[in-house]
Formats: structure tokens, sequence, C-alpha cells
């Protein structure tokens, strides 16, 4: 069985994006997930999130790790270059690839085991880097792919199909990356495709780490009564904090910010994003203040959502190191060799 | 006294660990080189940054040897924790210096080694003030010394104040003073110079003095890699950091690095990188030491199925596990060959000193991107990190670096529909494309079974048919890597081969086994898959060895593996102390097998 491709059948009718290209242009091959695996909606509000971000799909690389929701990428922008890594190593590959050329957008898509488990140091690293990508951790609390152990992000007490109820303490990516300096960090739900799509489009345009972590149960093995990774228990729990709107450049903003309840805020490339508190306690530029809020509610058994912190003027990765703007990539050999007559000055040093 | 040595002769000099004595050895061994004198010099160090023994040895060798002498002719003991095996390791008519300022131990001496005490450390401290400035200038003291005894230019060791220090005006002050008070006492009280001594000669004209890390580092810079991706290990770390001095030399300025250099969380990270970019087209590397390699093997599977070109380069050290890290071995010949599960093999470049160092890092680079694989550039901590006199290295401004087939947007616009593993030359190698270039480039890289079009598949013969690509393109490889190179005797019915650091031993060893009457054939095998040249040799000798500096003679399983040749045709000779390899190990190896044959 080789890749399935979807029919490119054009409707005359389908609406364009600025650069011509309708929404199929931004999907993929047909999923083989799980019929109602949330990691399918996140697809979804991807193709959609780029259709609207009138991005060339070619100029997306999409990589992961390996895993249920490590497959997707096959599953939008089969335009674009596509990478399933190995299992936890999706950051380092997107590390190098960022490296070699700046200038595109990066997205990598992974699971509560690539990214907790095994990746938990790679995703660690490219948090602290704050490496230039959109990151998405498609959170379902178990490993789906190896048929449903418990992950890292399963929390205390919370039921398995069969068996005894998880007994160790969930490591919280959103927690995580707060705490280690992350410049962009949401979390979003699978079924909430409107809070999804603008934070995906804002954290494509964030220069630097964006992280959405977004909880996406998976039917086959963690989607019962008793599991708080289902989508009763999220949907039961949910506590939206900020609620996002992306604005592209030069649009026109229409927004009444006389309330003091909607904040406005220019991201590098121009654009826009509109936070509306939901909760008016809630402060997205404190660090301290963010994790006591997302502690204390979950030890509540809730589940906080939205963009719960930003710093737009952290350095990324390349501002870091200094690295020129033309992508290192495209460098012409001459610009790169210092050629023969500088190593037989240098030679001279080595007498 | 047997004779006098005049520019053939060992000196070594017994310190201890974050004394400073460095910057005085290298001195003496740079002063002699200087001289015109052929010299190349070892560090013998533990796994220690300050109070363990170390020891620095010059081999001064008029006919051009670079290898470990095997005997030590001059010794000047530094250290009293090892005066004992120091004393003993010094050879029959052979000299001794000391620090006289503490009474010798008259049980430690021999009568046939001549005893020189100088009281360096009283010296020190009369003359300087601060502790650790007076034992920095002990070590001056004892290169002044040096310079008495054994004739050294001393115009030779102002010019290289001159050139270490600069404008430094008072650190040469005070490097001369030590030097002149080392000499002068030398002078005084000894009959200088000693039987071992220094002549002017002009043999090391247009040679440099480096380690094969510098060159090593130096070939990535020469072929324009833009990615080095590392973790911190011992013996290569020194190769990043001469990549990062180059880099920050010949390619900083106001638009910013022309290169990125990444400290990776660990080495399953570093690889990583070094994937990502080399798949998004630069030209990344990453330098690391066994250790390394093993944890490094996951992505290296990765890299070969899915065929993205990577440069390693492996600065063996001795294992296994963490081993003694500051030793040297050829103990990685098969986890690089073979590193990670499934049917992989990876082509390896075996360097034999600094000059081929940057040669094959440069090559690795064309290597690695023409055949869509990763390449290892098998070095080792003998040559990595100790200081070879060398041929200046050249650069040939037309070379260019072989991108290999990477389809640009021009003809990605022009072809009906691009299909990443497909094999329209049928030269092994499938034309790749690279991310953001064209919207017709786009495809999906996946470790997972695909077949020829990219695609994800589960099926036999899909899989088998890229499997089969990817063993023919690797035969291709044999004729790509460099060839082995002989040399010795044509027509004689004894061949030895060898490779890597073995090379400086083993040209002393035919010079000396010529002597004795055996006039044997070497053959040094310089990359793997090998070339038939490999084969012919082995079929036309009587007797066949193979020398290597492992335990289990990994290269001739290689051989076995790779050639089909049989076990008991490849004779061992296995030196694996963690001392580099030296010709009388070689020369005795042969002799008694040999003997053993006769009498069989
Ligand atoms: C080195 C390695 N060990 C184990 C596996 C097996 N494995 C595949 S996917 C997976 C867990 C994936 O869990 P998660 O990332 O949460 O993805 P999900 O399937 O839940 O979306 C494991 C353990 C592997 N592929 N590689
Ligand atoms: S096993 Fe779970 S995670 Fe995997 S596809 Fe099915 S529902 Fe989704
Ligand atoms: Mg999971």
């Amino acid at each position: 069985m080789s890749h399935i491709a979807k029919p490119a059948a054009r409707h005359p009718g389908q609406p364009v994006n600025k650069l011509g290209f309708s929404e199929r242009d931004y999907e993929g091959g047909m999923s083989t997930l799980c019929a109602g695996c949330g990691h399918d909606s996140i697809t979804a509000a991807l193709v959609k999130a780029f259709f609207e971000l009138d991005i060339e799909p070619h100029r997306v690389a999409k990589l992961s790790g390996i895993g249920c929701s490590s497959k997707t990428p096959a599953y939008f922008l089969s335009a674009s270059h596509g990478f399933n890594s190995v299992h936890g190593r999706m950051p380092s590959v997107v590390t190098g690839a960022n490296a070699a050329e700046r200038s595109m957008a990066y997205v990598g898509v992974s699971g509560d085991g690539d990214s907790l488990s095994i990746g938990i140091g790679q995703f660690a690293h490219a948090v602290r880097r704050n490496l230039n990508m959109l990151y998405i951790i498609e959170n379902n609390g178990v490993y789906g792919l190896t048929k449903g152990q418990f992950s890292a992000s399963a929390d205390l007490g919370s039921k398995p199909k069969k068996g005894a109820p998880n007994q160790l303490s969930p490591i919280d990516p959103v927690n995580m990356a707060i705490s280690m300096g992350a410049s962009f960090v949401a979390r979003s739900f699978s079924g909430d495709k409107d809070q999804l799509v603008p934070l995906i489009k804002a954290g494509i345009r964030h220069d630097g780490f964006a992280l959405i972590d977004v909880i996406s149960p998976c039917v086959t093995f963690n989607d019962h009564d008793g599991s708080t990774k289902s989508y009763q228990y999220t949907r039961d729990n949910i506590v939206e904090t900020i609620h996002t709107d992306f604005v592209p450049p030069r649009q026109e903003i229409t927004v009444d910010f006389a309330s003091g309840e909607v904040t406005s805020v220019r991201l590098h490339d121009g654009s826009h994003m509109l936070l509306k508190k939901v909760d008016k306690a809630y402060n997205a530029d404190d660090r301290a203040a963010a994790i006591s809020y997302i502690q204390h509610h979950q030890a509540e058994g809730r589940v906080v959502t939205g963009l719960l912190y930003f710093d737009g003027a952290e350095p990324e990765f390349h501002q870091v190191s200094g690295t020129c703007q033309e992508p290192l990539r495209d460098l012409p050999h001459n610009e790169l060799c210092p050629g023969s007559e500088a190593l037989a000055k240098l030679m001279k040093g080595y007498r | 006294m047997s004779g006098h040595k005049v520019n053939n002769f060992v000196l070594k000099m017994a310190n201890v660990n974050g004394t400073g004595s460095a910057s005085a050895n290298g001195l003496v061994s740079k002063a002699i080189f200087r001289m015109g004198v052929p010299m190349s010099a070892k560090n013998f160090f533990p796994s220690n940054i300050q109070g363990l023994p170390t020891w620095y040895e010059i081999r001064i060798s008029g006919d051009g040897y670079r290898a470990r002498a095997g005997q030590v002719d001059v010794m000047v003991a530094m250290n009293a924790q090892t005066y004992k095996r120091d004393v003993a390791e010094v050879c029959s008519g052979g000299y001794l210096i000391y620090d006289s300022t503490w009474p010798w131990d008259e049980q430690l001496s021999r009568d046939d080694v001549t005893f020189i005490g100088v009281p360096f450390a009283r010296m020190a401290s009369e003359a300087f003030t601060g502790s650790r400035i007076r034992i920095l200038m002990k070590n001056v003291i004892y290169a002044g010394a040096l310079a008495a005894l054994l004739d050294i230019d001393m115009a030779v060791i102002k010019q290289l104040l001159k050139d270490q220090f600069g404008d430094k005006q008072h650190l040469i002050d005070a490097n001369h003073k030590a030097i002149a008070l080392g000499y002068d006492f030398a002078k005084e009280n000894f009959d200088c110079p000693l039987h071992c001594r220094l002549e002017s000669d002009s043999k090391t004209d247009g040679q440099i003095v480096i380690d094969g890390n510098a060159a090593a580092a130096l070939g990535c810079l020469y072929a324009g890699a833009t990615v080095g991706a590392w973790y911190p290990i011992t013996p290569s770390t020194s190769l990043m950091d001469a990549f990062a001095g180059y880099c920050n030399k010949f390619r900083s300025g106001d638009e910013g690095n022309r290169f990125m250099i990444i400290q990776a969380e660990d080495e399953l990270a570093a690889i990583g990188m070094v994937v990502g970019a080399s798949w998004n087209g630069a030209r990344a590397f990453t330098p690391t030491s066994g250790p390394g390699i093993s944890l490094m093997s996951e992505f290296i599977g990765f890299a070969y199925y899915t065929e993205i070109p990577a440069v390693l380069f492996d600065i063996q050290r001795v294992g296994p596990s963490t081993g003694m890290p500051t030793r040297t071995q050829q103990c990685d010949i098969l986890i690089c060959a073979y590193a990670s599960h499934g049917d992989t093999q990876h082509v390896c470049l075996y360097p034999a000193n600094p000059e081929e160092c940057f040669e094959m890092a440069a090559d690795a680079f064309d290597l690695a991107e023409r055949l869509q694989t990763p390449v290892f550039v098998v070095s080792d901590l003998d040559i990595g990190m100790n200081e070879w006199a060398c041929p200046e290295f050249t650069w040939d401004d037309a070379r260019r670096p072989d991108r290999g087939e990477v389809l640009d947007a021009e003809q990605l616009a022009a072809i009906e529909k691009f299909h990443r593993y497909l094999d329209d030359d049928n030269d092994g190698i499938a034309a790749r494309s690279l991310p953001g270039v064209h919207p017709k480039g786009a495809y999906f890289t996946r470790g997972s079974g695909h077949n020829k079009f990219g695609g994800y598949t589960e099926d036999a013969d899909e899989y088998q048919e890229v499997l089969d690509r990817l063993k023919f393109k690797f035969n291709e490889a044999r004729h790509r890597v460099p060839a082995a190179v002989e040399s010795g005797a044509h027509d004689g019915e004894v061949g030895i081969i060898a490779y890597g650091s073995s090379d400086g031993a083993m040209i002393e060893a035919l010079d000396r086994l010529k002597e004795q009457g055996l006039d044997a054939a070497y053959l040094r095998i310089r990359g793997f898959p090998f070339g038939s040249e490999v084969q012919k040799f082995i079929d036309r000798h009587e007797v066949v060895f193979i020398v290597e500096q492992n335990r289990d003679a990994q290269m001739r399983t290689l051989l076995m593996n790779d050639l089909g040749v049989r076990r008991d045709d490849l004779v061992p000779l296995l030196h694996y102390s963690g001392l580099p390899i030296y010709a009388d190990f070689i020369v005795q190896g042969v002799l008694n097998h040999l003997q053993q044959r006769k009498t069989a």
C-alpha cells in the first residue's frame, strides 16, 4: 500500500486566499487514524490556519517524531516538505533545519509520549534555545500507537480502560515551558477550533518558540469514564483564560479596546494578536502568576486554556547566535571558503 | 655512552597535570622544529584537570620518523610521584634531569644513566615572586637548561617567545630571565652539550606543526561547512574549538556569522541537528568519540535509510564504555562501519596524519552529498590531539564542492512530477530536492518503509527494491573513497596491512625489517568499502599481516565481511594498551610469526 492522496478535484466556487490557493491546497493525504481521534481535528485546524495565513505551502516544513500524533504531518500541507524523524527527536532536526534556512516556517507535531518521555530533553532544549518554530503537542495522556500505555502527562488518578489508576504525577509541558523561559505558551483543545486556529496562526507568526499543548483525546484508549483526557472530561472542566484573535498585517483592527479587556500585541511581521480576557484576573506576561494560576486550577482538576504566556521581546535562536540574515545554505562557496592565499598565510602561523 | 645521537633521540618530560608545563614543552619542541630538525610530540595525559602525572614526549628523528620510539634517551623528571617509573624508562646510556632542590634518593639511581640535578624550584623561588608564576617559570627554567644541554639555538627560542607574546614585554622579559637561569646553570655545571644533541638542518622547510583535530576543522572550513553541532567529549573537543576559531577569523563580520555552531544537549541531538541541517541543504558535521557514536546510532541508521548526507568525525579513544578517555585506540572500526539497527553500512575514511585529516574532512562532505549518506572520518586521539610535523596544506581554488544530485527550482519546474527515491540514471543515487525551493519538490522524509516514489509502504517488493538500491549505491562508493596506498616491496611474499595512526610505526618498521633482510610490502587502507586493490594485495602475498590498535582485530572482521577474505589469511598484530603503537612492536610481531611458521 502506498500513500493515499485525496482527489484534487477543484470546486470552482471554493474561496481562495490572497495567493489564489483554496483550502484544499493546504490539505494532505487521507488520515489513517481512528475515526474520531482528536489528532485529526488538529490537522484540520492546521489546514485552516495555513490557508488563512496566505503562506505558500512549500515555504513551510512540517516535522514530527513517532506516534499517532507524529503521523499527522502526512495529512496536511502535501505541498510542503515533511519529515517523520525518530521517536522524541524532532526538536533537534528542526534545530538543524532552522540553522540551515532561517526564513522558512517550521511546524513540529509531537505527542505527549514523544515530547514528555523519550523526548523530554530535546523538547526542553528547543524551548531553551527559543527556536523559531511552532511546536504542537497532541496530548492524549497515553501512547496511542503502542496501544494505550499511560504517558507522562497522564493525570494522577486517571483511570485506564483496564487495570489500576495512574499513580504518578503528570509532567505538564505548559508549566515546564513557562518555567524554562519559553516565549509563547498556549493550551487548547482539539474540540475547540475557534480557539485553536488563531493560536496556530499567532504561533507561526511569533518570532521564537511557540508551544501549543492541545488536549487531543484518544478515542480508542483514553476516552472512557474516569479518564481525565476524554472529550467529556475536557469539555466539563475547561477554563478559558484569554481568547486570542489573529489579525494579519495591514488589516484594520476593528475592536473596542475601551473596556480594557482586549489588548493588542504586535508580532514581528506586523500582524497582531488581539487578546480578549475571559478571566479578568489572568495576566499572560507574568511567569510566576501564570504558573500559580495554572497549578491552582490543575489541583481542582480543571484544564486552563488560551494563550497562557507571551513575551515578544525574547531573542530567538539566530539572534542569539548572531547568524547572518541570508540562509546559511544559500551562501555562495566563495563566502565560505577562504581560498589558497589565506591558507598559505595561515600556514605560516603553524611554523 | 653507546655513541653520539645527533638529531636522533627521544626527549621526554614528566610533569604534574595543571602546572603549566605545556607552554614550556611546546617551546622546546617548536624550537627543535624551527631548527629544521624533524620532530613529533605526543602528550600522555590523565583524565584529570589537576594533580595527576602527565608526560610529553618529543621524538627527534633526522630520518623523519613520526611514531613513538618506544624508548627514552633524555628524561626531564619534574614529578617526584613518578620518579621510579621515569628512571626505569630511560635507555642505557641515557640521561635523567631532576630537580635538585631536594636531595635525590640514591636508591633510585642507575649506573648506566647519567643523573643531572638542577635546583629548578629553588632558582624559580629566588628569581620570581608569587606562587603561580614560580610554578610556571620553573618549567621555563628547564627549557633553558635543555637549550644548553641539547644545543638548542637560542636565537630560535627568542624568536618563538616574541611570536608568542607579541607586545607583552613583561612576559617576554620574565621568560628570557628564566631561560637564561637554566641555560647558565647548565653551562657552568655540566659538559654541554650532551651526547644527545641537536644540529641545525633544513629538513622541516615547507612543513608545519599541527594536530589532526585542527587540521580536520580547517578541512570543514574549506569545504564550506556552515553548521556544526556537538556535545563536548575528549578527544574530539578541540576539533570544534578549532572550527570556532577559524570561523571567527574568516566567517564573521558586520552582516553576521556565516556559520552556526550549536552545543547540543547530547549526542542524540547533535546528530539530529546535523541531519536536519543537511536535509535542508547546509553542509553540516559533528565531531565526537566512541560513546557519542553509540548514542547517535538510531539517527545514523535513519540518515542511511532516508539518504540524508551527514559528516561525522570519530576521534577514537580507548573503550569499551568510558574506557580510558585520554588514551588512544582504533576501537570503533566496526561500530562506524555498521552503526544502527537493521541492514546498514557506512562509508568510512581513515586518515593517518593531520594532512589527511584536512583532505579527508573536505572529501567527506563531497562524498556525503554525492552519495546522500553518512560519512565517517575515523581518526583517533593520537592523530587528533598530538602535534605532528607535516607538509604545509594547500588548496586548489578551482575546487568546487560536489553538492551531489540536487534539483534546483528550474529543474523542478521542468519535470512533470518529482519522486524522491527514483534513480533515473542507474547510478544508485536518486536526485533530492531541498525544502522551500519549489512547490514541485515537496516530498515526505520517513524512516518507515518507503517505496521508490517516497511513499509509505509495507509491500515486500517495494521495500526490497529501495533496500537493494541502497546496497548497489554502497558498492558504487568503492570507487569513490580514497584508494588504499601501497609501498615497500613489489614482489615479496610478506604483505602488511595497516591504517590510520599506525602508519608512522609501519613506515619505520618496514625500514627495520629491511635491515634484517625482510623486504615486505605495505598496504595502507584509507577508505571503506574497500576497493579491488585491497583484495589483490591480499591475494598476491603468501603471508599477510594486519596491524591494528584494538583487541579484536576489527579491521580484519571488516575485511572478512566486505571482501570474503578468510580469517586465517590475515595474521593480526594487535596493540591496544592505549599508548600509540611503535615500530618495534610490529617488527617483533612479524619476525616472531615468520619464525613460528618456519618451525611449524
Ligand atoms: C526508540 C523507540 N522506542 C519505542 C518506540 C515505540 N513507540 C512508537 S510511538 C510510541 C509512543 C507514542 O506516544 P505519543 O507520542 O503520545 O503519541 P500518540 O500515539 O499518543 O499520539 C512508542 C513508545 C519507537 N518508535 N522508538
Ligand atoms: S490509537 Fe488513539 S491516538 Fe492513535 S489514532 Fe487511534 S484514537 Fe488516535
Ligand atoms: Mg499520546
